[in-house]
């Protein structure tokens, strides 16, 4: 008589395990353009087995699946602690599974968001351990409490000493930024291009023509030369490389000052980046130009747009690899027909980093 | 078609004959920003009918309002990458769920705008949400996923460096969606029931900032597509081109279709086209670029059209005519469009100033304002005996 509800149970359990792993693994799957749209609905509909239990599986499928997939995992977790007891919460698993730094940095920021939501005293003491996390989004949580302790610090060494370490610390362009203009108030010298890995030097050749905006599309042979020829005929005459630098608070290099203010134009510039591994870097540009950058060869990214906004710092952050040794980097930045005085600009600035946002430095040995 | 398809038409349908008194979309039910729905007149904000909520994030977005729940959008976070879709009761303003997603495609926004900038669409049985980061989330009326889609994940050169705000709108079993820029520039018709592209379409490669509008004659629909070129009639079914009007058009208010069957398009000023009785055809009737808007869209009642300049100047013309029935200078400057009810208009200044036109009077002043202290950009919904409206930290309900 005992071994029928244990046998009840049992099944239960496995019923509610595959219905589980069948709609991880159906979220797993969600690809591009509405891939997986209907076998998710199908899987989610089916599955009204969902409890807190289920946060940890659905969790750990977030390590598998891309940006979209992650959206319907979010989706299926917020019905799922809606329509479960509160008092099982799994606190203890979801700060297991957020310390586990294996696991990707976007189900860790989830992980995190919940204990937030569901947890909050936790959450708010878990914060000053952040400050080392991979995770960019997760490590500006413990910048951003520094920076507010240090801003309601009254004794001026003990905030200096604060401001340093968010400085020292932080990864994001903003914190980054505050830090330095706290710690530039307070008389220190900071070098933002060297602290944040801006490359300053390169070559530039131009200016090819851009009338119409028809050059961004136009395969001029910079792009196509494995070694680059000395000269080539540009839009006003023969287009020398030459040396291009720049010594800008924040990297910008200003392609306007090497060819004067001309619209209609475009230019390539190319550095040697030397890397002591081979490794997974993020390129990232800022420019309100259009514009195409290349890694050894291969077109990283593109984008064909010309003066919406300000060029910011990270404006564009693009995934890519660099190999052992020197790594040939070149950009195509165009101007266009616009005449307005917020169309002037023509320029851009670039680092390398790796995922965290660390800058990452040239080896010294090439 | 498949039944599912039919039967959601089936539906669709029969709730769209019950939901005069709601606000389904961006300028309402109609798309054209009036309610047949009584207004509140004077509005207050400590009235037995008015209330205030905190929000959780930014945005420029419309409330929507489904029965008694008020639905909108919100973003928030460093890059403003968290997507909220939050549902409120309509009577006391207390939130009954929030559902948060994350941008796929690109945050970066001028800072007067953000994420949340484009208005829910609703067929009274689903919701749809869509971001600047080019995020679609279908969700129930209790906020249950239905499906989603990542534009961008799909399309990563479809962005704006200054963001987007186009709002979607639904026809035939379709959502309508405009991702149009310099650089990638489509629209798409996506399947209401699991969120598939049913259609995409290749547009003008430029900055468009316009939404859909629903152009309706007896039980046929088709949809108006606006951008630099002009305006362009597709049926929603299969997005096949069905006539355009190729004169130009503004990249920022949006066309407004009214129920003589006309259309005003934001184009040399205002022109106004008249559509057949089949939708397959248009006649120019008349242009005039005095009545040409600012940054809000053309809002219509009962044979008139209501358009705020640059200048900050109410324009009341006839539909028909375009004729300038009288005018009168409002205190700016205004971002959002105007909104009418049953005898009122309401339009919000950007320092949150409210203020309230008598349209029943011969020569219409403003009778009435509140000032909400706060930057008010996007534009009221007008449901329920009250006015809806949001800034970056608030929602309001104002009635009398």
């Amino acid at each position: 008589m005992k071994l029928l509800p244990v046998l009840f149970l049992v099944f239960f359990c496995l019923v509610r395990a595959n219905g589980n792993e069948l709609l991880t693994s159906t979220l797993i799957k969600i690809g591009a353009h509405g891939n997986g749209n209907q076998e998710a609905i199908r899987a989610i509909s089916k599955d009204n087995q969902l409890d807190h239990s289920s946060i940890l599986p659905l969790l750990i499928a977030m390590n598998s699946a891309n940006s979209v997939g992650d959206n319907w995992i979010r989706a299926v977790i917020s019905e799922t602690i809606i329509s479960s007891d509160p008092a099982n919460f799994p606190i203890q698993k979801i700060h297991n599974f957020l310390e586990n730094q294996s696991n990707a940095g976007s189900s860790r920021l989830t992980a995190f968001e919940l204990l937030q939501d569901n947890n909050p005293k936790l959450a708010n003491s878990i914060i000053p351990s952040l400050i080392h996390d991979p995770e960019p989004s997760l490590r500006r949580y413990a910048i951003a409490k520094i920076l507010d302790d240090a801003s309601l610090e009254k004794d001026a060494e003990i905030a200096l000493g604060l401001y340093q370490k968010a400085l020292n610390f932080a990864r994001e362009v903003d914190q980054i930024q505050e830090a330095t203009k706290q710690l530039r108030n307070r008389g220190e010298t900071i070098d933002l291009v060297e602290l944040m890995g801006f490359i300053t030097s390169w070559e530039i050749v131009g200016p090819f023509d851009n009338s119409e905006r028809m050059g961004f599309g136009k395969v001029y042979s910079p792009e196509t030369e494995s070694v680059s020829r000395e000269s080539y005929k540009g839009k006003n005459g023969q287009a020398k490389w030459t040396a291009f630098s720049t010594s800008h608070n924040l990297g910008m290099l200003d392609i306007n000052e090497e060819y004067g203010q001309i619209k209609e134009a475009l230019a390539y510039a190319k550095t040697t980046f030397v890397s002591d591994s081979a490794q997974k870097v993020q390129i990232r540009l800022g420019s309100k130009n259009a514009w195409k950058v290349w890694v050894n060869g291969d077109l990283l990214y593109s984008r064909d747009e010309y003066h919406r906004g300000k060029t910011r710092i990270d404006q564009f952050v693009i995934d890519g690899e660099l190999k052992k040794g020197a790594n040939k980097i070149l950009l195509k930045v165009c101007q266009n027909e616009q005449t307005q005085s917020w169309t002037k600009q023509w320029e851009f600035c670039l680092r390398i980093t790796d995922k965290s946002g660390k800058p990452i430095r040239q080896s010294s040995v090439n | 078609m498949k039944i599912s398809k039919i039967i959601f038409l089936l539906l669709s349908f029969s709730f769209i004959q019950s939901v005069h008194a709601e606000w389904l979309a961006f300028r309402g039910s109609q798309g054209n920003g009036s309610s047949k729905s009584s207004d509140p007149g004077k509005i207050e904000l400590q009235g037995k009918n008015s209330w205030v909520t905190e929000l959780p994030g930014r945005g420029l977005s419309s409330p929507v309002v489904v029965n008694d729940t008020v639905f909108l959008t919100a973003s928030s976070g460093p890059n403003q990458e968290t997507l909220h879709i939050i549902a409120f009761e309509q009577t006391n303003g207390q939130k009954k769920w929030e559902r948060k997603f994350k941008a796929t495609g690109r945050t970066v926004c001028h800072q007067k705008t953000c994420v949340a900038a484009s208005t829910i669409a609703s067929d009274g049985q689903v919701l749809i949400a869509q971001f600047s980061s080019n995020d679609i989330f279908c969700l129930t009326l209790s906020g249950r996923i239905k499906w989603l889609r990542g534009l961008a994940f799909d399309n990563p050169n479809i962005a704006n460096g200054l963001g987007m705000s186009s709002s979607p709108r639904i026809a035939s079993g379709t959502a309508i969606i405009q991702v149009e820029n310099d650089a990638d520039s489509f629209s798409f018709g996506l399947d209401m029931a699991d969120g598939t592209t049913v259609w995409k379409k290749e547009r003008t490669r430029a900055a468009n900032w316009t939404s859909p509008i629903s152009i309706r004659k007896n039980d046929r629909e088709i949809i108006g597509l606006q951008s630099k070129d002009g305006l362009t009639a597709i049926d929603p079914v299969n997005g096949k081109n069905l006539w355009a009007y190729e004169e130009g058009a503004s990249t920022i208010p949006s066309s407004t279709w009214t129920e003589e069957n006309i259309v005003l398009v934001p184009s040399n000023g205002m022109t106004a086209l008249k559509i057949d009785k089949k939708l397959m055809s248009f006649k120019k009737i008349w242009r005039d670029n005095k009545l040409k808007p600012g940054t809000g869209s053309p809002t219509t009642s009962k044979g008139k059209l209501y358009v705020v300049n640059n200048a900050n100047v109410l324009s009341c013309a006839s539909v028909k005519t375009g004729e300038i029935l009288w005018r009168m200078r409002l205190q700016g400057p205004v971002s959002s469009s105007p909104v009418i009810g049953s005898h009122h208009l309401y339009i919000f200044n950007e320092t949150g100033l409210c203020q309230v036109v008598d349209l029943r009077d011969e020569s219409p002043s403003v009778v009435h304002s509140i000032d909400l202290e706060d930057t008010i950009l996007g534009t009221p919904a007008v449901s329920k005996d009250a006015i809806f409206i949001r800034s970056d930290k608030r929602l309001w309900k104002l009635g009398a």
